[in-house]
């Protein structure tokens, strides 16, 4: 990903970094224990505001920088598969969430 | 215009792969997704390296547009159906910039390759090789483009929409969230703008909203007077492309200009006017 883009890295991402100064939230998806390559995993704000989305790594992986706040993830896979989380981040902090569908 | 000249779905793609007359591009910022897989016969443009210029900050000119669609074998006759990941926003994006240099037959995919992945529809590793061309384009048309002093001309007399998210609209974040926070040198927001984020144009699938629903969004929940001239930004201008062409080209609006600038351009200028804070 260029330090200029705008777009997802259509290739994922590779899990991890350290946060530094970041509100960094990231995991996995897998799915029967396989991780889901081909998905998207979706952050969003109060009232189900759209936020950010990223296509999923070949590892399963997404990372998001956030502000600091609560936040819902959700996850889109082909065949129809979705799951939800809530999650909290924080300015310093890598906050992990696996997700199995 | 409307809706069924601009769009199709996919099936109406599917139904022309290897269709001579049609072309079908995928353009991403990061073209590692196509190299994984893409609709067949699909070429690939990289929205930085092939449309921008490689020096200044502008996308690449008349003679290299000329240049680069001979080089991938798109000629003036062909119909050129582009989608992409994000939401289709680089799609979007060369969708304008296929306008703005007098390709008609240009097509969006609804849904991008997000929609055509989640229906679990074929990809292929198969990179085409099509036969050069010789492509000619037209003068950009400049109605269609915005640069930063018609922008700050427009302050409080037409409509600007920032299609960026709420926070970054607000001047708490400079990119959006799955991005490190960098970039322009101040945050916030043009004077007057309304916060209309290029996600409420969008279903979750990707594929766009319902005239209705569009027309809603954006003449009641915003307050856009349609009978003002528009200008949408965002942060690099390929969001607002996907708004230009929902208030351009689906809900056939004149006068929409795209300020490609956006706000790493305009918020980074020395002495315009920024507001912080939340939008109405």
């Amino acid at each position: 990903m260029s330090a200029d883009g705008c777009g997802a890295p259509a290739g994922g991402v590779s899990v991890s970094a350290a946060a530094g100064s970041q509100a960094v939230v990231e995991g996995r998806v897998v799915h029967d224990g396989a991780p889901v390559a081909r998905g998207y995993a979706r952050l969003l704000g109060t009232g189900d505001e759209f936020v950010a989305e990223v296509p999923l790594g070949d590892d399963g992986g997404f990372r998001f920088f956030a502000a600091p706040g609560s936040w819902t993830l959700r996850v889109l896979a082909p065949g129809g598969l979705r799951a939800e989380r809530s999650v909290e981040a924080d300015y310093g902090r890598v906050t992990k969430v696996d997700v199995a569908i | 215009m409307s809706r069924s000249d601009v769009l199709v779905d996919a099936d109406w793609a599917e139904a022309h792969i290897g269709d001579p007359g049609v072309v079908i591009v995928e353009v991403d910022e990061d073209t590692s997704a196509y190299d994984k897989g893409h609709i067949p016969t699909a070429i690939k443009l990289d929205w930085k390296k092939d449309l921008q210029d490689p020096v200044r900050r502008d996308f690449v000119d008349r003679t290299g547009f000329e240049a680069l669609l001979s080089e991938r074998g798109i000629s003036n006759d062909d119909t050129v159906l582009l989608y992409g990941g994000n939401n289709n926003w680089f799609a979007a994006y060369a969708y304008w910039y296929f306008k703005l240099y007098g390709h008609d037959k240009v097509l969006l995919l609804d849904g991008g390759r997000k929609k055509w992945e989640l229906d679990s529809r074929e990809l292929s590793t198969d990179v085409p090789q099509r036969p050069k061309t010789s492509y000619t384009a037209k003068e950009q048309d400049a109605s269609l483009r915005a640069l930063r002093d018609e922008v700050i001309a427009a302050i409080g007399k037409r409509n600007l929409v920032d299609v960026r998210s709420p926070d970054e609209f607000a001047g708490r974040l400079l990119a959006p969230a799955h991005l490190p926070q960098e970039q322009a040198q101040r945050g916030g927001h043009i004077p007057t703008a309304r916060n209309v984020p290029w996600s409420k144009a969008a279903n979750e699938d990707g594929t766009f909203r319902s005239d209705d629903e569009l027309r809603n969004l954006y003449q009641n929940e915003a307050g856009l007077d349609f009978g003002k001239d528009t200008i949408a930004y965002c942060r690099i201008g390929e969001r607002s492309a996907h708004t230009w062409f929902v208030l351009h080209e689906l809900l056939d609006q004149p006068n929409v200009k795209n300020y490609d600038g956006s706000w790493t351009e305009y918020g980074s200028l020395v002495g315009v006017p920024i507001e912080l804070g939340d939008g109405r």
